[in-house]
């Protein structure tokens, strides 16, 4: 054989830290992702770390201010309600269900999702027109009037909030990742696992996903954030879980009548919602700024 | 003689978006073993066309209309989508033209490379990946660790084409299609890039039909040229006999369209009309002739 200089592997400097180290560098993957981790340990550890039973009333305990305001009372941090309930107890609960319909109702939804976008995209023809149309009767239906219906449907419940809001918005993930999939196909990649011989499932599923994934993370995150606020919207008008059962949405339709009274009963879960849903979103773009191979330049 | 690994006989090819403009008119070649075939020609003279139309990925606008594709005696346009899949990798393998789309941004090389050496090759996770380490230094890549462990985009494009080669020939086809291999790659890499290739090809004792638009590469590679203009073979023979004593008046303007450093005054002036018109008729007559036949 011939002899001739070998080639050098690298040209562009030291090699780029991994994955796992550039996330635990991004300040908003940790800040939004350390938030999400300590509701999820509030919402495991609810009964340990509750300092009161959500559900003990006490009428001479009612509409106790929040600690450091005039008539406070020891050991109520947050406050109590018009039933005198700690209100700080009953937000730790309330993660229980926003976490729940979170993760399930926006993982479900990505996986149909997504699913049905992966074939849409990949295969093409009769398949395609078939979700595209399905996609579009769908996204005819006014979401929350159809939220609504369902839940008047299949009766309130927790699971009637998971499924209204896994039918209800898997068509945003398959919209999405049917236009990701089919561009990504096109590719010469993939082209070239096509000329190697590979099936269409491993090409699909081994070629293209990965390259989908990012944009699946992103939506995934963004899903769960809304799903927070559809449960919460559902919990209000009273078509989410039994009345015993403490969520932020009832505690922001139980805030909201005495608000003149004690508006920190409305404030506290209020507060609770809209910083889970910007820390999903957040943690959202910093996953996906980090996941990128493309951008990770 | 030995019978060739490649014969395409007569195929032909339309473009369905255009109005069923023919892409390929009729060509044939044959690859025996161990041969590097050029095929030369301009752009859209129908070299992609062929190369893809042998691989089963021609783009869903093109349509063969006629000819077969026979592999070691079995024809692969008849083949069911299973059984070429079964050739595909195993026997006939390519190496793209782009290396930095040829290769899956999202996934690391070692995954890439032992991927086909476990499903086409039937190899453990462990022997493909230490066969994918022998191949990287057989590609001439001094730390293959390091670039197994890489991110497409962390390499440069002569490594990637070093990654895609390696890729093609660990799988240790009979038949090895080079569309462009170094179309996007500059000289010095060009260069060494066409040795790799050549020097892996006689070891292995490989087919390669190789495609390129850049006569200086076929010239320092291929054994054999077919020279193609409008879908059309205008010429067919050795490389020295192609190159040097060109008998179709095509290739003599192909070849004086060649930059050279030694004559710079030569080259810039374009095809002259006569030759354009004439290879108009040539080919007019061979659409003629075979429309012919169809209305009889």
């Amino acid at each position: 054989m011939k002899h001739w200089p070998p080639a050098s592997s690298t040209d562009r400097g030291p090699k780029p830290p991994s994955a796992a180290v550039r996330l635990l560098r991004d300040p908003k993957v940790v800040g939004a992702g350390g938030f999400i981790a300590l509701l999820i340990v509030l919402a495991i550890g609810a009964p340990l770390l509750a300092p009161k039973d959500p559900l003990a009333q006490s009428l001479a305990l009612a509409t106790v201010p929040p600690a450091g305001f005039p008539e406070a009372e020891p050991g109520y941090l947050f406050g109590t309600d018009g039933l005198g309930r700690d209100v700080l107890s009953r937000l730790i609960f309330g993660t229980r269900v926003s976490l729940t319909v979170a993760f399930v109702a926006a993982g479900l939804a990505c996986l149909i999702g997504s699913l049905l976008g992966l074939l849409a995209g990949f295969l093409r023809g009769a398949v395609e027109a078939l979700i595209s149309r399905l996609v579009d009767i769908w996204m005819a239906f006014p979401p929350v009037l159809l939220s609504i219906l369902l839940v008047a449907v299949l009766g309130t419940g927790l699971h009637s909030v998971i499924a209204a809001i896994v039918v209800i918005d898997w068509t945003r993930f398959c919209r999405v990742v049917r236009t990701e999939t089919m561009a990504q196909a096109q590719m010469d990649y993939v082209v070239a696992a096509r000329a190697i011989g590979f099936s269409r499932p491993a090409i699909l599923f081994r070629e293209i996903l990965p390259n989908v994934a990012p944009v699946l993370i992103v939506l995934l995150t963004l899903e769960m954030g809304i799903a927070v606020v559809v449960e919460a919207i559902l919990s209000f008008v009273g078509l989410s879980v039994s009345s015993d059962t403490p969520t932020w949405g009832g505690m922001i339709a139980e805030g909201r009548q005495i608000v003149h009274e004690a508006w920190w009963v409305l404030a506290a879960p209020l507060t609770a919602l809209f910083a889970t849903v910007v820390a999903f979103n957040q943690l959202g773009d910093g996953l996906a700024r980090s996941l990128d191979p493309v951008l990770r330049r | 003689m030995n019978a060739p690994r490649l014969a395409v006989r007569d195929l032909s090819a339309v473009s369905l978006r255009d109005g069923n403009r023919p892409i390929l008119r009729g060509v044939s070649l044959s690859v025996d073993i161990g041969e590097v075939h050029g095929i030369v020609g301009e752009s859209g003279a129908g070299k992609s066309t062929l190369a893809k139309a042998i691989l089963g990925i021609i783009p869903s606008q093109v349509k063969l209309t006629g000819g077969s594709i026979e592999f070691e005696g079995r024809d692969l346009l008849t083949l069911s989508p299973r059984a070429l899949r079964a050739v595909l990798g195993r026997d006939i393998a390519l190496v793209p033209q782009d290396p930095s789309t040829a290769l899956n941004p999202s996934r690391r090389i070692d995954a890439q490379l032992t991927d086909g050496l476990r499903r086409k090759r039937g190899l453990s996770v462990r022997q493909a990946r230490r066969r994918a380490r022998a191949l990287l230094e057989e590609v001439q890549i001094r730390d293959p660790e390091r670039v197994l462990t890489s991110y497409p985009h962390q390499l440069s494009g002569g490594m990637r084409q070093r990654v895609l080669i390696a890729a093609a020939f660990g799988l240790e086809p009979k038949l090895v299609i080079a569309d462009e291999p170094t179309t996007a790659l500059d000289v010095t890499v060009q260069k060494q890039i066409l040795r790799l290739i050549r020097s892996l090809q006689e070891r292995h004792g490989t087919s390669v039909l190789f495609v390129s638009h850049d006569l200086g590469v076929v010239a320092k590679i291929c054994d054999r040229l077919t020279v193609l203009y409008m879908g059309r073979v205008m010429e067919q023979g050795s490389t020295a006999d192609v190159l040097t004593a060109p008998r179709h008046a095509y290739t003599k303007a192909l070849l004086a369209a060649n930059p050279r450093y030694d004559r710079p005054d030569t080259g810039l002036e374009p095809t002259s009309p006569e030759l354009i018109a004439a290879l108009r008729a040539e080919i007019a007559a061979f659409d003629a002739g075979v429309a012919e036949p169809r209305r009889g």
